[in-house]
């Protein structure tokens, strides 16, 4: 049961990311693309972690998945941040 | 039916490293070839995870992708118009180039080709199995490089010594980043940390699972990485007499040890018996440091103040201008 839930989350996860790939390419302007690539594929990962830590059932792995899941937001968060606020840098010259 | 998912992911990982390989190649936006180089070093990664060599895997994602991805973009950081020098794509000198890539390949393909069809190969893995128990640490891979092949290591970090000492030959360090502004600099003052607690586990843990000095080192490395990004121009090194011990400490354990099994009347690197655990955490944690220290100085692409004459002045001052 708990497996079947988890292949569930990593599904959506999935799902998640194809729409921020989407996005990635359809969407008029880098601000809006950031915007749906970071949104979407945090989830995304979330999901995929929450996924696969229910698939695997272990403890420590779960919390192994979750940690690499705070890093990557953390990462993506400030390189999102960092990329919007370079891009406004260079509007503004 | 399950095989064949995997079968299908293998063809994509495949094509997918062909593709990104060419599109890094072919790019005539040198900026854009270094995107494909680093999303080509992530994926190699992926390959040989599935290839079941998870060593080789975090060290192409840390080395190949990581940090000579970092290398790339500081370097095109400096030279903005290094794309008008780009133009060895056309004429002799590209033809030639490609002559003997595809030389190399038809030779690795024939070598392949020929070794898995051999009758009764004699499997190396199988021999190192059979002799780990022996080696002092559980991880094959470590086993390998440095104990079975401890001289072939050995080199390597002469190699990579002799490469930094070229790097720095060729004039002071790169101009510093400017400060990073107050989210940059929360980000790094978290992962930094976190950076070297996972160093010194990836050095640990080397022993007995995928892990060791190549990778804590690049770790460490990617600290550097990271405080040089946020605007702190030394990278976090320690001072310049500090790293040259640093940078030197590999091949220094590497020689004492092999001195010191010598004279205890043992080959070259051959350890005594029980002593091969704690001699390779040795040498490991040395090559770590060195490691780290190389990849630093590579990064920071030059003589750091303290270096030399040619560092910028008021350190050179500051530390009296050694040299």
């Amino acid at each position: 049961m708990t497996e079947l839930i988890g292949i569930l989350f990593v599904a959506i996860g999935i799902a998640f990311f194809v729409a921020g790939s989407i996005g990635l390419l359809r969407l008029p302007d880098l601000h809006s693309r950031l915007h749906a690539l970071t949104k979407a594929d945090n989830l995304g990962l979330g999901l995929l972690c929450a996924g696969l830590a229910l698939i695997d059932g272990g403890v420590l792995n779960a919390v192994k998945l979750f940690l690499i899941w705070v890093l990557v937001l953390a990462a993506s968060a400030a390189a999102a941040h960092l990329i919007a606020q370079q891009a406004l840098r260079q509007a503004g010259k | 039916m399950a095989v064949q998912l995997w079968q299908v992911l293998d063809l994509l990982l495949a094509g997918l490293t062909l593709g990104l390989g060419w599109a890094a190649v072919s790019s005539p936006d040198l900026r854009r070839s270094v995107v494909f180089f680093i999303a080509f070093g992530l994926l190699l990664a992926v390959v040989w995870a599935r290839l079941q060599a998870p060593d080789l895997a975090l060290a192409e994602a840390a080395i190949g992708a990581g940090l000579s991805g970092a290398l790339l973009l500081s370097a095109l950081r400096d030279e903005p118009d290094i794309t008008m020098v780009g133009d060895v794509r056309v004429g002799p000198v590209a033809a030639l180039i490609s002559l003997a890539s595809l030389t190399l390949a038809a030779v690795f393909a024939w070598v392949t080709v020929h070794t898995l069809g051999a009758a009764d190969p004699t499997r190396l893995a199988d021999q190192i199995t059979a002799q780990l128990p022996d080696s002092g640490v559980g991880n094959p891979v470590t086993a390998v490089l440095l104990n079975f092949r401890a001289y072939d290591t050995l080199l390597e970090l002469a190699v990579l010594l002799a490469a930094v000492l070229g790097i720095l030959a060729l004039g002071p360090a790169r101009a510093p980043y400017r400060a990073a502004g107050p989210l940059l600099d929360g980000l790094i003052r978290w992962l930094v940390p976190l950076l070297i607690l996972t160093a010194g586990y990836l050095l640990w843990v080397g022993a007995h699972a995928p892990g060791g000095a190549f990778q804590a080192g690049a770790m460490l490395a990617a600290a550097a990485v990271m405080l040089r990004l946020g605007g702190h121009a030394g990278a976090g090194l320690p001072q310049a007499p500090t790293q040259r011990i640093l940078l030197t400490a590999g091949i220094a354990a590497f020689v004492a040890v092999g001195g010191a099994t010598v004279a205890t009347g043992h080959a070259f690197l051959q350890y005594p018996e029980g002593w091969s655990g704690g001699l390779i955490l040795l040498i490991e944690t040395a090559a770590t440091l060195a490691i780290a220290t190389t990849l630093a100085l590579a990064y920071i692409g030059g003589r750091p103040p303290g270096w030399g004459s040619e560092g910028s002045a008021d350190t050179a001052t500051k530390i009296g201008g050694r040299d």
